[in-house]
């Protein structure tokens, strides 16, 4: 372990902006990409559910 | 097809979106547990157990985020354009869906590889932003992602629309091996390549084996986050076909 307490780690030598804000940023990219093709696969199917409903009932 | 197979058989089951769709459905799970495993104890390694460099402190495990995410955004890139040209030689959709799907990821990745560059730039060169030759080629690399991504939503037609992304993406692929060489070409501030798989890494082992563990899961995540997209697209171009259908009312 590079650390001997969780202050210190938090810290990081002085630069624990930089540090966790760059961890952070890369947290944040990551889940935005897996979110957002999900929340679009969902609207997908129910846009197509609804329009194989309506085709359907037309019939 | 049946005239013509000089392919290999998986090359024509490639063009199948049905195939591709039950394939990347198996390959799912396995790189999104790989792609978690790796993350996770990469990020781990690289923050608490990997040394601090003697010169930069701690604000050296940046680089844990920095270096992968540049080397994904410029492979992303590759493969935008190797699918792109395969759609426009073979006329096969699913390498078109391909070439859409890396846009947005690439787009996002390269803009993580500039922020951790500027947030390490700052305690390291006393700046955030220098006009250095590897920094501007990277930021040109954001911009082609992001003039693909706009090139592509403003053409109505999906299959004029992959072509002309396709011949955009294949005239910025000279912009790759600028990147590559742009720290031996130019002077520049930015650091040469630390990491190779090819020669005797410059960093201690201690350093180059969570980084390796890093690259790996970046790019785990990106075969996990491609794959959704691209069965999005394929749901949403195939939508008529019965299979489809079947899929949505099932």
């Amino acid at each position: 372990m590079s650390f001997e307490t969780f202050a210190e780690f938090i810290d990081m030598g002085g630069h624990g902006l930089y540090v966790w804000l760059s961890y952070a940023i890369a947290l944040v990219v990551i889940v935005l990409n897996i979110v957002n093709p999900l929340m679009q696969k969902r609207q997908i199917f129910t846009e197509q559910a609804r329009r194989l409903r309506r085709e359907k009932q037309a019939s | 097809m049946a005239e013509k197979k000089w392919m290999p058989r998986w090359f024509y089951q490639l063009a199948s979106p049905r195939w591709c769709y039950q394939i990347t459905g198996k390959l799912l799970p396995i790189f999104a547990v790989a792609a978690l495993i790796l993350l996770v104890g990469g990020t781990a390694w690289a923050l608490i157990y990997a040394p601090a460099d003697y010169q930069q402190g701690n604000s050296f495990r940046i680089i844990y985020i920095h270096v992968p995410s540049a080397i994904l955004a410029q492979s992303c890139y590759m493969m935008m354009a190797v699918a792109g040209a395969i759609g426009l030689i073979w006329k096969m959709k699913v390498a078109d869906m391909v070439a859409k799907a890396c846009a947005p990821i690439g787009a996002s990745i390269a803009i993580l590889a500039l922020a951790t560059g500027a947030i390490w730039g700052k305690p390291t060169w006393g700046a955030w932003w220098v006009w250095d030759a590897r920094l501007t080629s990277m930021l040109i690399l954001l911009f082609l992602y992001l003039g693909v991504i706009a090139l592509n939503s403003a053409i109505e037609s999906e299959q004029t629309a992959a072509q002309a992304t396709a011949v955009l993406a294949l005239v910025g692929l000279v912009n790759i091996p600028i990147i590559k060489y742009s720290v031996d070409w130019w002077n520049t501030l930015h650091q040469p390549a630390t990491f190779t798989l090819t020669e005797r890494p410059a960093m201690a082992m201690e350093m180059w084996l969570p980084l390796l563990v890093m690259v790996i899961g970046f790019y785990c995540f990106f075969a996990v986050v491609m794959m959704l997209r691209l069965r999005n697209e394929i749901i949403q171009r195939e939508r008529r076909s019965s299979w489809v259908r079947e899929l949505i009312s099932g």
